[in-house]
């Protein structure tokens, strides 16, 4: 298994940002998004993030919602989503999960961490799971030395950046814009001064925990304009429209999809 | 106004101190300050005379309340129990909602709030709050589930003339939970002048203390109304529950009363067994949903499973916390009630008292019929949390009304009084 601190040892010395992608396991199906995810690994992706769909994602916008209820339509379980960390992180390319909180409780916490690790997965993401109330998903993951990686925000307090940067390993996620996911057109003029913010705590507590930027990133040029502050530029929206666009032409969604992530992968180095 | 300090929850919103820990605040990073300060501002504000006597002041003069308890004699004669009813349906705008809301707008005056957003599933909830939107001059938005935009047409247009902007809400199962997501999607968008008013004792901490503590006048005033006119406290006191929080507005007057047996319906469907339902507690699990440990309806995989009932109001496959804490320990138990149940009660009573009441409440009189029959000659206080005209349409269908004409003994409601077996 590779954790994500070695991407960011391998970014950092190239002197760069880390890309790193989205897409729901399940979408278009299982064997697609396994497909899909292992091209996003090859054309430059340094860090993958598997959505694990839920009936009710309330931090997800339109698009990633809609691949969501695609995947679950599709018939796509918690066991599917394991599955298919296990092919992406065989590529050695760190993966870890994005889910909502219930799916994980219902697996059970413990047999989930231990899963998720038995499939090669480096942690979780869990936009509704703030570490306050996250207590038994930290222990889980501590036993095993798994990603905690927990979502920062443009109204978080000083207090609340300190206390969720501590608990967090991997790299802290900044949620750039408020709002849900979603291509933006531009991308937001919170992000910097939150991140500037993160820095300063991170650096009052001697942290080398990277931050990476997520929410709204389409193309390269704002991949190039967030890598500029950031360590990680992370993107989904983007990649999910692609697959969604090109609806039943498979070769075609995964050429945009290509396209795409070699676009960001250039942009994530001019920064 | 007391806070019910005793009954929790804790600090961190936690209801029950045993090996789950109920309610608690599963939500993104984004809200939780917000959550935080709307925490601290109602906490400072239920401790000032000065917000309490302008809510206490709202509810008297603009909403009617308190409301009347009414000994429901023709009902009683027919169930065998004494039936006293908690005349909620004759507030302003026709159901105890407008407890919650008024309190939640006046906090959101407090807060500097210029936009109230609300979910609503039968479409009290959204009426109440656009009417506390527009006395208070706050603008007003509301989601409803694109299926009861349908089945509660009429509260949608009362919505919008009262000026609120409803948004029919296409994703998931188009009913109340998925109303909620979106709710929750602007509110993440729009925090910094927006407040949720939230339409139940469910949800994130504060919302299940908070809305408890705005609806608990139901309880403290129909203790006071049952003592004086019997002398004693009720054998029994019902409620329907969806979210809950009619059920703990009443409830929370009489957790401290160990003889009063609590009993809460729910929203049976076509029956608990044939899983098309809304029976939370009776046939959920312990999950997370919409920010609380709670029961819920789900599958293997913590996908929720969607709701069924007649009423749209208890279609929702969640509940509130403190409910499941006290399924949990005992205090209260919940009952499931089918549509065909409730519908014959709508009925009943329409026919024994001349109280057309909301399907919800039904299912409340519905069971408390069914605990009249097991304890002859008790006294069963019931909450009868709104009234039916929203749902005419659906009683329209269900018996067969309207059209032409017809003979007295040929009327389909005509028989229900006598049957259960009424439904399509």
């Amino acid at each position: 298994m590779t954790f994500t601190r070695d991407a960011f040892a391998r970014t950092r010395s190239e002197g760069r940002a880390a890309l790193v992608g989205y897409l729901p396991a399940g979408f278009p199906d299982v064997a697609g998004s396994i497909e899909a995810l292992k091209l996003m690994v090859d054309a430059g992706c340094d860090i993958i993030e598997i959505g694990l769909p839920y009936s009710d994602p309330v931090m997800d916008g339109p698009t990633i919602q809609a691949a969501a209820l695609q995947a679950l339509q599709g018939g796509v379980r918690t066991a599917d989503v394991l599955r298919t960390v296990e092919a992406v992180a065989a590529t050695g390319t760190p993966t870890l999960v994005m889910t909502y909180w219930n799916p994980v409780e219902r697996h059970g916490v413990e047999r989930f961490a231990q899963g998720l690790l038995d499939a090669g997965g480096a942690g979780l993401i869990t936009p509704d799971l703030t570490p306050d109330s996250g207590a038994e998903w930290i222990a889980a993951a501590d036993a095993r030395g798994l990603d905690k990686v927990f979502l920062v925000a443009p109204s978080s307090t000083e207090d609340r950046l300190a206390m969720t940067t501590a608990a967090s390993r991997g790299f802290v996620y900044a949620t750039a814009v408020m709002g849900v996911t979603g291509v933006r057109a531009s991308t937001s003029d919170l992000a910097g001064p939150l991140v500037s913010r993160t820095r300063a705590v991170l650096g009052a507590a001697a942290s080398d925990l990277p931050i990476g930027v997520g929410l709204g990133v389409s193309n390269g040029t704002q991949a190039a304009e967030v890598a500029g502050y950031a360590d990680a530029v992370i993107v989904g929206s983007a990649f999910v429209r692609t697959l969604l666009d090109a609806g039943a032409d498979a070769a075609a969604g995964l050429a945009a999809l290509r396209a795409l992530t070699e676009d960001l992968a250039n942009g994530v180095r001019r920064g | 106004m007391t806070p019910a300090t005793n009954q929790g929850p804790d600090e961190r919103g936690h209801f029950g101190a045993g090996e789950v820990a109920w309610g608690g605040r599963f939500m993104p990073e984004a809200l939780i300050s917000e959550l935080d300060e709307l925490t601290a501002v109602w906490t400072a504000a239920m401790a000032d005379p000065g917000f309490t006597g302008e809510f206490e002041r709202m509810l008297r003069e603009y909403a009617g309340v308190p409301s009347m308890l009414y000994d429901a004699t023709r009902l009683s004669e027919h169930a065998g129990a004494r039936i006293l009813l908690k005349r909620e349906d004759l507030n302003h705008t026709g159901a105890h909602k407008i407890r919650n809301v008024l309190g939640q707008a006046l906090l959101a005056r407090r807060m500097g709030k210029t936009r109230m957003i609300a979910e609503t599933g039968a479409g009290q909830h959204g009426v109440a709050t656009a009417t506390a939107a527009a006395y208070l001059g706050l603008d007003c938005v509301v989601y409803m589930g694109a299926v009861d935009t349908e089945r509660q047409a009429l509260n949608v247009a009362r919505m919008q003339l009262l000026g609120a902007e409803v948004i029919a809400v296409e994703s998931g199962s188009r009913t109340l939970k998925d109303a909620i997501n979106e709710a929750i999607r602007d509110w993440v968008a729009t925090v910094e002048h927006t407040a949720y008013c939230f339409g139940t004792a469910a949800g994130p901490h504060p919302f299940p203390a908070m809305v408890r503590d705005f609806c608990r006048g139901i309880g403290d005033e129909a203790r006071a109304q049952v003592l004086e006119l019997t002398g004693a406290l009720p054998d029994i006191v019902t409620a329907c529950v969806g979210g809950g929080s009619n059920a703990i507005g009443m409830f929370t007057a009489f957790l401290d009363d160990p003889d009063v047996r609590i009993v809460g319906f729910e929203a049976g469907g076509d029956g608990v067994d044939t899983g098309r339902h809304a029976a939370t507690i009776f046939a959920g699990e312990v999950g997370v949903l919409h920010g609380a440990r709670t029961f819920v309806l789900q599958d293997e995989d913590g996908q929720t499973v969607e709701s069924h009932s007649i009423s749209a109001g208890l279609d929702y496959p969640g509940v509130g916390p403190q409910h499941a804490h006290l399924a949990h320990t005992g205090r209260a138990e919940y009952l499931p009630i089918t549509d065909a149940e409730a519908m014959d009660a709508l009925a009943l009573l329409a026919r024994t008292e001349g109280i057309i009441c909301a399907i919800e409440s039904a299912h409340a009189v519905a069971g408390s019929l069914q605990l009249a029959a097991q304890a002859p000659g008790s006294t069963i206080l019931v909450n009868l949390s709104g009234r039916g005209d929203k749902d005419m349409g659906t009683a329209i269908e269900w018996f067969g009304l309207g059209g032409p004409a017809v003979e007295p003994e040929a009327s389909p409601v005509g028989e229900l009084a006598e049957t259960s077996e009424g439904a399509p």
